[in-house]
């Protein structure tokens, strides 16, 4: 009997374990063009995220209609001329944290995390690498990331009308606060 | 024993189970959120402008963006050469059109034909979207009332003001097809308080239709072309206008270049009063070119 519910505590342990799940529905996705002709800017507040504790292993995904730009003709370009998000209405992240040997994401701290994995925008996937910063507290954990991504590198053509005003250092910020999910 | 035996192997059984379930997350984590709350997703840009060319199109202004029209009609291309085809001369319009909220816009305007102001609004009644509501096409009501200021042909007469105001109402019944083609139907109610006998009609029906299909991301080819209900325009002579343009578009600039029958840019006159016919030659060269400034923010969250 004892060996019966030592069992049976290995068993809830193993299934806890696998269930250390961390998400979200409001992840915020921030980026930036800056030239001296012009800056442009966008958010995106509804990203969706998943992160395992255990192995690090990480998931984005966000609706390129849904980041919000100053000016709404922007937005249109953005989404008719650049993204073209009728026909690709995702831009998708998928990766681990590199280094989630060294982290303990279930006990309060911070930590530096280094990212690795695939972005897929516009058709197009492109190996990414970023670090990252964590912060654990009372079950939760607030992730932040700074990165860039070039237009080109995603087959993003812009017109020399405008190659002025769009830079091809788009730094790309990435706030998220995940809940332990069940 | 065999019972416990069997006990025994449960958990590995559950573990394997756990590991499965493991591996099953690997390949799409974001499952694990459930399923997704279903958006209304809006069909946008359907027209590159407010104009298919002289008729409106379903699309607005969007809320708080500006839009200063300037709009040129030359005259007839069978002017030849010493004319330089029509360059020599030319109607003109100004406007300044804005986006009130996501539905409705309102504008104003001055052209040289007649010497006239006019004002509009437009609403839309429904907009095409997919997702949570699905509404296959676009409704929009377009009101406008236009004022001639041109000094009375003859003062001895009396003269009311109310002469010089002529309304228009349309439905604009539109959709967005593919993401390249749109098309749109505009039954349309021209009223003028003046018309020049008896025998004229002071409500005219007509119904336009309007094409887009793009070319490439930033250019498309635009045709329209409005039928006037026979029998009410008697004591004048008018043709049916008919327009084909192209749009380019590039930053915060739209340039719609076309040809048409119609010298007037508001309704009333190019619905009722186009003179030109196509086949004799009385084609314009025009353009409208359309600048936006963006006054209020459309919701830009921090």
């Amino acid at each position: 009997m004892k060996k019966l519910l030592f069992s049976v505590v290995i068993m809830l342990t193993v299934t806890a374990a696998g269930a250390q799940v961390y998400g979200t529905r409001t992840g915020h996705i921030h980026f930036f063009s800056s030239t001296k002709m012009e800056n442009i800017e966008a958010d995106n507040h509804s990203v969706n995220v998943v992160l395992q504790v255990k192995t690090g292993t990480l998931q984005f995904s966000a609706q390129v209609k849904s980041f919000a730009f100053e000016k709404a003709l922007m937005q249109e370009h953005f989404n008719e001329n650049y993204m073209e998000s009728n026909t690709y209405p995702k831009a998708d992240f998928k990766g681990k944290i590199d280094n989630i040997a060294a982290i303990d994401l279930t006990k309060d701290g911070t930590y530096q995390g280094k990212i690795s994995g695939s972005l897929t925008m516009h058709g197009v996937t492109r190996a990414i690498t970023a670090d990252a910063q964590f912060v654990v507290a009372g079950g939760k954990i607030s992730g932040e990331s700074v990165f860039n991504v070039n237009p080109k590198d995603y087959n993003i053509a812009i017109p020399s009308a405008v190659v002025d005003k769009i830079s091809e250092n788009i730094a790309v910020t990435v706030k998220v606060n995940l809940d332990k999910m069940q | 024993m065999k019972f416990p035996t069997l006990l025994r192997a449960v958990p590995v059984v559950f573990a394997l189970f756990s590991f499965l379930h493991l591996s099953a997350q690997d390949e799409d984590l974001l499952k694990l959120l459930g399923p997704e709350e279903e958006q209304v997703e809006y069909a946008t840009a359907g027209f590159k402008t407010t104009r298919v060319i002289n008729l409106h199109s379903f699309e607005n202004n969007a809320p708080g963006v500006l839009d200063f029209k300037i709009s040129h009609r030359f005259n007839y291309l069978n002017g030849g050469l010493y004319e330089m085809f029509g360059l020599d001369g030319a109607t003109l319009r100004l406007g300044l059109e804005y986006g009130i909220n996501d539905r409705l816009m309102a504008g104003v305007g001055r052209s040289t034909i007649n010497k006239t102001y006019d004002g509009f609004v437009k609403y839309k009644l429904t907009r095409q979207s997919t997702g949570k509501v699905n509404m296959p096409v676009t409704l929009s009501w377009f009101s406008s009332i236009t004022c001639n200021t041109l000094r009375w042909p003859d003062e001895t007469r009396k003269n009311y003001f109310s002469s010089r105001l002529n309304y228009v109402h349309q439905l604009i019944v539109g959709r967005k097809f593919t993401e390249g083609f749109s098309a749109q139907l505009s039954p349309t109610l021209v009223h003028k308080n003046l018309v020049p006998t008896e025998d004229d009609a002071n409500d005219i029906l007509a119904c336009g239709v309007g094409l887009r299909q793009k070319i490439t991301r930033r250019t498309s080819v635009n045709f329209e072309y409005i039928y006037v209900l026979p029998g009410q325009i008697v004591s004048t002579n008018y043709n049916n206008s008919l327009s084909v343009g192209f749009d380019i578009e590039t930053g915060g600039h739209v340039f719609q270049l076309h040809f048409t029958n119609s010298r007037g840019m508001t309704e009333n006159y190019f619905i009722t009063e186009t003179q030109g016919n196509w086949f004799d030659g009385d084609i314009s060269f025009g353009f409208n070119i359309s600048r936006v400034f963006t006054l209020g923010s459309p919701g830009k969250k921090g």
